[in-house]
């Protein structure tokens, strides 16, 4: 594998965030927290729309994610944070491989559909499941990683430090990925599957890949969230967390594996700010900024960039 | 026995309550291949605009049937005033866009009205009584069907789903509006190119959907406290019926609304744990063995 | 010569359409053969059945002695089999030679199971260049597809059946949309191409002045059936030819005409 500008850029972003975590303050910290568990489904989501796809269900791998690393800590008592990414990187990429043989073959409105129906069937599981305590979830704490237990007060920073390791290594072979072929035949499934097909590769194979890849961001950033957020509940497979997702995709545009880590940094930043400012306007805020992004950046807040390299 | 009845009953009733929601849904899907998110915000505007007009109504101390008269004129306040607006300041510039782009515009939409409403009426529960605990919901007192009572109210809502089903299919069949639409449906450029104003076409489709959906929140406000939120909840069920019906069509939704609100009534009774699963678990059934739902139309050459 | 393509009682029909009826087509490896037919006749029908697309609703379809009757377009393509369309299908939002690489990646990814051909590009971009410039698309390399004209849109679809490695080449209509002067050219090209890989070629045809210029062969389909199967000569020349395939459509040879 041969590193390009790209690559480096993304490793040096994470060997930043990582050495600065301690020197940044703690809201500081959060919100770069929250914005790398985000911006880690939204690199999934990126790779769909990549293929032309849009998911207005991948909650359900979010929170599948988020509950496996959940139920480690809960059932299994084995609350290690390498293991709680681990279980949702599993459970996430079985699942998602079958419900994928189901999905591939969809596509648009339909697929869009058929995936808001699979997260809306483990909404309506989770919230009449007394035992995973039904609408209010449950308490997630991880103590160790990777065996090694972490003292409380450094807790927070080792929880941010491991999404920063997880984002970048997620973007990064994200990155090279779609520089490599599969990159080009997600651009050419997008434009013209018929072709594809007659050029002689199986469509159905590419989205099905491509599908898995994209759930399993989708877990790791849910595992990174619980672990974050320290509780878990049914809202994270309810549809308009899924449109948050979709939404985040649109802002940040699918130019670049910076696009949705920046995009999820931005989202966040609006949404905290917003949230501080008028509470009950908040969406209106998100819902207006979508529209605009949509009339006069229909290529995302990326493309301010590429417009700017190119002019 | 009549457990079974009761599920019988209770699922047509549900069924009448989600093809009202659902027909506007699809009405406007069919005619303007946009799959509305903010039909949820337009049935959550509908029922807080009933709790106000209601309110007004009953404090004026009027006789209190007149506050159907206020459901009424809730629905067609919406229908009215939000449609042609969103149509109009909105959708029209976004015609000709791609069908999940539009969705996407709908979702933005329905953040905006969320919060709108939450800017006008609130965030606490509202309910529709008048001063001396009258209700819509009670007024017309109850029947029973195998010893089991239900508020007449509910008859209401079976009627008003009859009425409105058979009058878009009366309308679509019979009427020179309904053949044009029909037309728009069939090939939207041919019809341009023939002289049929699109346009006004599309404008007076979304008003019509809009008022439903303000129809489908009216009518429920009675019969639920009124909370933000509901639209959310309401707009994926009727995704759910119109998805497994197949988009866009009249009697699709009809079935569609017949299925899920039967399937509901059942789990409901029997295994109360897999309601709501078991709605969503229908339609991904459906769309697995029917893609494009049951009532869908042929496919078209590519090559 | 070996028979390399071996089409038996094919069959298909569209509601009350019969768009194909008891065809019956044996091609020679190497041969250049021409379908004509008057619009609605059966020749795309027949290589959407060929290719996979449709299937035949009686019949066989042998290519190389191996039934490929119930196989998809992608397995077909593998074995050799590729196509231009009526329609150019090109991946528009990408660059000329963007879209060609597609199909290099795919070849590359399949590796050996790439048919029984040589699949290895070596060099791919390099691989692409020569090709661009073998079709004359060496200016549009850096081309959004979308933007291309007409004319050059038809090249690239050819060319993007030819990048990924065809044993037969299927053409529907490969100079409709071309301006007259530039039709030799085009097919002077494809020729050229199809020449130095050994290519065997079924086009789709309308202009007859191209059928008589490049074909050796040439099959006139009316109503889905073959209603003449023969040298380019007799088979132009024939009654029935020229009253239901080239007098009803278009003049005498020479002022081309399509639809
Ligand atoms: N997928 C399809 N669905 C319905 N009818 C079809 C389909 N494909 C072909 N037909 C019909 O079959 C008949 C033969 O069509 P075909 O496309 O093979 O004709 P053609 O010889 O290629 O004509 P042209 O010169 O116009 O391209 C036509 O009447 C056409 O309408
Ligand atoms: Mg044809």
């Amino acid at each position: 594998m041969k590193l390009d500008r790209t690559s480096f850029a993304i490793l040096a972003m994470g060997a930043i965030l990582l050495i600065a975590g301690p020197a940044l303050p703690s809201w500081m910290v959060s919100m770069l927290n929250v914005s790398l568990c985000y911006g880690t489904v939204v690199l999934g989501m990126m790779l769909l729309m990549r293929n032309g796809i849009v998911s207005f269900g991948h909650g359900l791998y979010f929170c599948l994610g988020a509950y496996a690393a959940g139920l480690l800590d809960q059932m299994l008592k084995m609350p290690d944070m390498l293991l709680m990414v681990g279980a949702a990187v599993v459970v996430t990429g079985v699942v998602s491989a079958i419900l994928g043989l189901l999905l591939a073959k969809y596509r648009d409105i339909f697929f869009a559909m058929l995936s808001l129906a699979f997260s809306m069937i483990l909404y309506g599981l989770l919230v009449k499941t007394a035992s995973l305590g039904s609408t209010d979830g449950f308490n997630v704490a991880a103590k160790t990683v990777a065996g090694f237990a972490v003292a409380p007060e450094s807790q927070r920073l080792m929880v941010y430090s491991l999404a920063v390791v997880f984002a970048t290594v997620s973007a990064f072979f994200l990155h090279s990925y779609l520089a490599s072929h599969q990159g080009r035949l997600a651009g050419a499934i997008k434009d013209n599957e018929l072709r594809v097909e007659y050029m002689g590769a199986s469509v159905m194979r590419a989205v099905h890949r491509n599908y898995v890849i994209s759930a399993v961001l989708a877990g790791i950033g849910g595992a990174l969230m619980a672990v974050n957020i320290g509780h878990i509940d049914p809202e994270m497979t309810y549809w308009p967390q899924s449109g948050e997702f979709v939404f985040v995709a649109i802002l940040s545009g699918t130019g670049s594996v910076f696009a949705p880590l920046g995009g999820a940094l931005v989202f966040e930043a609006i949404r905290s700010f917003a949230y501080e400012y008028s509470p009950n306007t908040w969406q209106m805020v998100l819902g207006i900024t979508m529209l605009l992004v949509m009339i006069f950046l229909p290529g995302g807040l990326w493309s301010l960039f590429t417009r700017k390299r190119e002019g | 026995m009549s457990q079974f009845i009761a599920v019988l009953v209770d699922g047509i009733v549900y069924s009448s309550w989600l093809f009202i929601i659902a027909v506007g849904l699809t009405l406007i899907y069919g005619v303007m291949k946009i799959l509305n998110i903010a039909h949820g915000s337009l049935y959550a505007l509908g029922a807080f605009t009933s709790v106000t007009l209601c309110g007004l109504w009953f404090n004026a101390g009027l006789p209190p049937m007149g506050s159907y008269l206020m459901l009424l004129l809730s629905a067609i306040l919406v229908g009215l005033v939000a449609g042609p607006v969103i149509e109009r300041g909105l959708l029209r510039f976004m015609y000709g866009k791609d069908e999940v782009v539009l969705v996407l515009v709908t979702y933005a939409l329905f953040l905006i009205l969320e919060d709108l409403i939450k800017l006008i009426w609130g965030v606490d529960p509202l309910f529709i009584t008048g001063p001396g605990g009258e209700s819509p919901y009670s007024l017309l007192g109850n029947f029973e069907v195998a010893g089991l009572t239900y508020p007449n109210y509910n008859l209401v809502l079976i009627a008003v789903a009859v009425a409105t089903g058979g009058a878009l299919a009366w309308a679509l069949a019979r009427t020179r509006s309904g053949k044009l639409l029909l037309a728009v449906i069939h090939d939207r450029e041919v019809s341009a190119a023939l002289g049929i104003n699109v346009g006004r076409i599309y404008f007076v489709t979304f008003t019509i959907g809009a008022m439903l959906a303000g129809v489908g929140g009216a009518l429920t406000a009675p019969t639920v406290s009124v909370v933000t939120g509901m639209g959310a909840e309401v707009i994926v069920l009727a995704f759910a019926v119109v998805v497994i019906g197949g988009l866009g069509s009249l009697p699709g939704a009809a079935l569609g609304a017949l299925i899920v609100g039967l399937v509901r009534a059942a789990a409901v009774h029997y295994l109360p744990e897999v309601e709501l699963f078991s709605i969503y678990f229908v339609m991904a059934v459906v769309l697995i063995l029917r893609p494009k739902g049951l009532f869908s139309g042929a496919e078209v050459r590519k090559i | 010569m070996a028979v390399i393509l071996d089409a038996r009682g094919l069959e298909k029909s569209f509601g009350a359409v019969t768009a194909a009826s008891n065809i019956n087509v044996a091609v020679e490896q190497d041969a250049v053969v021409g379908l004509i037919g008057s619009n609605g006749a059966g020749k795309t029908t027949f290589l959407n059945m060929v290719t996979g697309y449709l299937k035949p609703s009686a019949g066989t379809i042998h290519f190389e002695g191996r039934d490929i009757t119930p196989l998809a377009p992608r397995e077909i393509t593998r074995l050799g089999i590729c196509r231009s369309f009526q329609i150019p299908q090109l991946f528009n939002t990408m660059t000329v030679l963007d879209n060609l690489l597609v199909g290099v990646g795919i070849v590359a990814a399949a590796g050996s199971k790439w048919g029984a051909r040589n699949s290895a590009y070596d060099d791919p971009v390099k691989a692409v260049d020569t090709m661009l410039d073998q079709f004359g698309l060496g200016s549009y390399r850096n081309r959004q597809a979308g933007l291309l004209p007409e004319g050059t849109r038809k090249l690239l679809d050819i060319a993007m059946a030819m990048v990924v490695r065809p044993r037969i080449l299927l053409l529907d209509e490969p100079t409709s949309g071309v301006s007259a002067d530039e039709k030799f050219v085009l097919m002077d090209m494809v020729m050229a191409a199809v020449k130095e890989h050994k290519v065997t070629v079924l086009f789709v045809e309308h202009d007859m002045d191209v059928v008589a210029r490049y074909t050796d062969r040439v099959l006139a389909f009316y109503e889905g059936r073959i209603i003449a199967d023969g040298a380019p000569a007799t088979v132009l020349d024939d009654v029935e030819v020229r009253r239901f395939v080239i007098g009803s459509h278009a003049a005498p040879a020479g002022a081309a005409s399509h639809a």
